[in-house]
């Protein structure tokens, strides 16, 4: 069992739900990314996205893509990310990784080198999001073989045999992408959500996580009901702006922020 | 390593998930996917049907006013001393460019599918101005998306698509120029995807785009033929055109794959100098890699982030290029080279003051390209260049390294 699939098991045996974070590694600076995710977990956090910062991130709103400036100004380069998930598992042995980003930094790696370095980092899962299935069969596998979960996208506009064939190339969970916009933009509609999530649970029995317009404790707890985890991103890239030039502030203002959605997570547990 | 195409292995390109060899594809976040297979499926079944090619040809006959002359450059042929040079006039099309052939094309598409909201990014603002244009007549709201520093270089066609009727968004993110306009319509699509159609103005983007973009670009090449044909009573020696994205390159080469004895040359932007890393190169420069929904030759650093580009012509500043282009350059059919601002500036010249034609800046590269080719030529041999634009938009530009103000 993988490290994701293990953490999810045992939330869904006592009746939790997932609190997954998103920040873009190296913003605001590549030396402030594993403190960060320490941060994360002691808020909370049960798995962390980790961004790879892109130049052309196109399926991100405004606070992302200046997150992807931010840390590509410091020249945060993919084998940097691997390297901060390796330190931060120096000291946490437990919280699943799940790398983020877009396909042309791993093709630029290698995958074979991509996939070697991540799995040997303590890379636990990574979702592309730009590299629909169809053309996931020559990098997929790679990830598989070495234990890392590849973790696809559903969207609003999914239809049900895709659903059904994405899932299959999936492991770990799949991620529910909850509005039809970039990262960031429109809020979300709960009960749109729940319904389309009831049915995903109908096409497959992976976990299933919902990001894009969680923005606070109350839209975390009202889609935690409904779906097996929460994947929270823009609102805590946002933070981080605002706190860039102060690195404590910018710890307390994350842990303050996310700490609120674990409690009303929890507090769905029967 | 050349290989002979045949009709045959031309047909089974792209493949059913839109590969030319290695490259091409689709790759685009999983909310666009149903969008892209209907927008294939339904392009597919139109490909064939009679009326749609009617209205498309008929299109392009009365409000384009194709065909887009042949003409013997007798002049400039005589004072390169080589190889005919011969001018096919996609400058003389409504809104001076090639650009248009497959903005109806691809408006047709969208009526055909009903919708009535389109998006558009543009550089040059050539292909903006041509989405403008068929949006004007076919009452459809026009969004484009700019770069911000291309709206300032291209101002006459940011004004031209406002009186137009379109709503043009300056797009300051990264480098502000057409790699990041493609970034925001691709970021507008997503957010609109039900009751937009994106028209992509060059034969790059996720699968079929670039397939129906050379489909409805074609159109240069067969007339091509067939005019050479009529004037020459031969096929011409060789093909030149500049590659920005690579349409008009495609629309021009693509009916001549199949004959070997026809030359095919791809002018890329060498802006200050293949060796000064600032140029808009990919084919002559760059390695493969994926970017905007498909696997092509692109500019990067060593990390895979995508560089920046120069090129004194906005219409060819984009660090891609369309992956049947990156095909044909690894099979060794078609030529990849580039040309230089100040070649290419050289060239507008020359064919302003020896032909009275004055080419917009990225078909300048071609005509750069091409002189250097038809001195080295015999005096038998027959050489197009497509002019695929004119140079009116550019005027500013021109005006400005020379130090005038207008
Ligand atoms: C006149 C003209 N030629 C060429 C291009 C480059 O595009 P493509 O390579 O797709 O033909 C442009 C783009 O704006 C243009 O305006």
């Amino acid at each position: 069992m993988s490290r994701i699939e293990g953490v999810l098991k045992s939330l869904k045996d006592q009746g939790r739900k997932a609190l997954i974070p998103y920040i873009t590694a190296g913003d605001p600076h590549p030396d402030q990314t594993v403190e960060l995710m320490h941060t994360l977990v002691k808020a909370g956090a049960d798995i962390i996205e980790l961004g790879v910062p892109f130049s052309d991130p196109m399926a991100d709103g405004p606070v992302i893509q200046l997150a992807c400036e931010r840390a590509l100004k410091h020249g945060t380069s993919l084998r940097q990310v691997i390297g901060m998930v390796r330190e931060f598992r120096k000291t946490d042995s437990a919280t699943p990784v799940v790398l983020m980003g877009y396909l042309n930094p791993m093709e630029a790696m290698g995958y074979e080198a991509f996939a070697d370095a991540s799995a040997d980092a303590g890379i636990d899962g990574v979702l592309t999001v730009d590299l629909p299935p169809e053309e996931a069969d020559d990098v997929a596998p790679l990830f598989s073989q070495r234990g890392m979960d590849p973790i696809f996208l559903l969207a609003p506009t999914t239809t049900d045999s895709r659903i059904k064939a994405i899932s299959e190339h999936s492991s770990g969970y799949v991620y529910y992408v909850s509005i039809k916009g970039v990262t960031g933009s429109a809020t979300i509609n709960v009960e749109e959500v729940a319904a389309k999530v009831a049915h995903i649970h109908e096409l497959t029995a992976l976990p299933v996580g919902v990001g894009f317009g969680i923005r606070d404790a109350k839209t975390a707890g009202a889609i935690g009901k409904v779906s097996d985890g929460v994947i929270v991103g823009s609102v805590l890239v946002d933070t981080i702006a605002r706190h860039q030039s102060d690195p404590g502030a910018l710890n307390k203002a994350l842990y303050d922020l996310l700490y609120p959605m674990r409690e009303a997570l929890d507090s769905l547990a029967p | 390593m050349s290989v002979k195409l045949t009709d045959d292995m031309l047909k089974a390109l792209p493949d059913s998930r839109g590969h030319f060899g290695a490259f091409g594809g689709r790759f685009v976040s999983e909310t666009l996917m149903d969008s892209l297979m209907t927008l294939e499926k339904e392009y597919l079944r139109l490909k064939d049907d009679a009326d749609f090619q009617a209205e498309f040809d008929k299109d392009l006959a009365d409000y384009v006013g194709r065909p887009s002359p042949l003409y013997f450059a007798e002049r400039l042929t005589r004072e390169t001393g080589g190889a005919q040079i011969w001018l096919k006039r996609e400058d003389l099309n409504h809104t001076g460019a090639h650009k248009v052939n497959n903005t109806i094309g691809q408006a047709l598409l969208a009526r055909f599918l009903g919708k009535k909201r389109i998006i558009a990014e543009t550089g040059a603002g050539q292909h903006g101005v041509a989405t403008a244009t068929v949006c004007a007549r076919l009452g459809l709201e026009c969004h484009v998306f700019m770069g911000s520093e291309d709206v300032k270089r291209q101002s006459l066609n940011v004004y031209r698509m406002k009186l137009l009727g379109a709503t043009v968004h300056a797009v300051e993110s990264g480098t502000k120029t057409l790699k990041d306009a493609m970034n925001d319509a691709m970021r507008d699509w997503v957010a609109n995807v039900d009751e937009t159609f994106y028209i992509i103005g060059t034969v790059a983007g996720p699968h079929p785009y670039p397939l129906l973009v050379r489909d409805f670009q074609s159109v240069i090449g067969r007339e091509l033929r067939r005019q050479s044909m009529e004037k020459v009573g031969k096929l011409p020696d060789a093909l030149v055109a500049c590659v920005g994205g690579g349409s008009n390159a495609i629309g021009m080469f693509y009916p001549f794959l199949t004959d070997e004895s026809v030359e095919l040359y791809g002018v890329e932007a060498g802006g200050l100098g293949i060796a000064t890393g600032q140029h808009a190169a990919p084919l002559c420069a760059g390695r493969p890699g994926v970017l905007h929904g498909n696997r092509t030759y692109l500019m990067e650093d060593e990390n895979g982030q995508i560089a920046g580009t120069h090129s004194v012509s906005a219409g060819l500043d984009y660090p891609g290029v369309g992956p049947e282009h990156s095909w044909l350059k690894d099979i060794g059919r078609a030529n990849y080279v580039s040309v230089t601002d100040e070649e290419a500036l050289a060239g507008f010249r020359t064919l302003t003051q020896v032909e009275g034609i004055m080419p917009a800046l990225e078909s300048a590269h071609a005509v750069a390209y091409a002189l250097k080719l038809a001195a080295t030529m015999d005096k038998d041999k027959m050489l197009v260049i497509n002019v695929s634009g004119r140079g009116d938009k550019d005027i500013h530009t021109i005006a400005q390294l020379d130090g005038i103000e207008i």
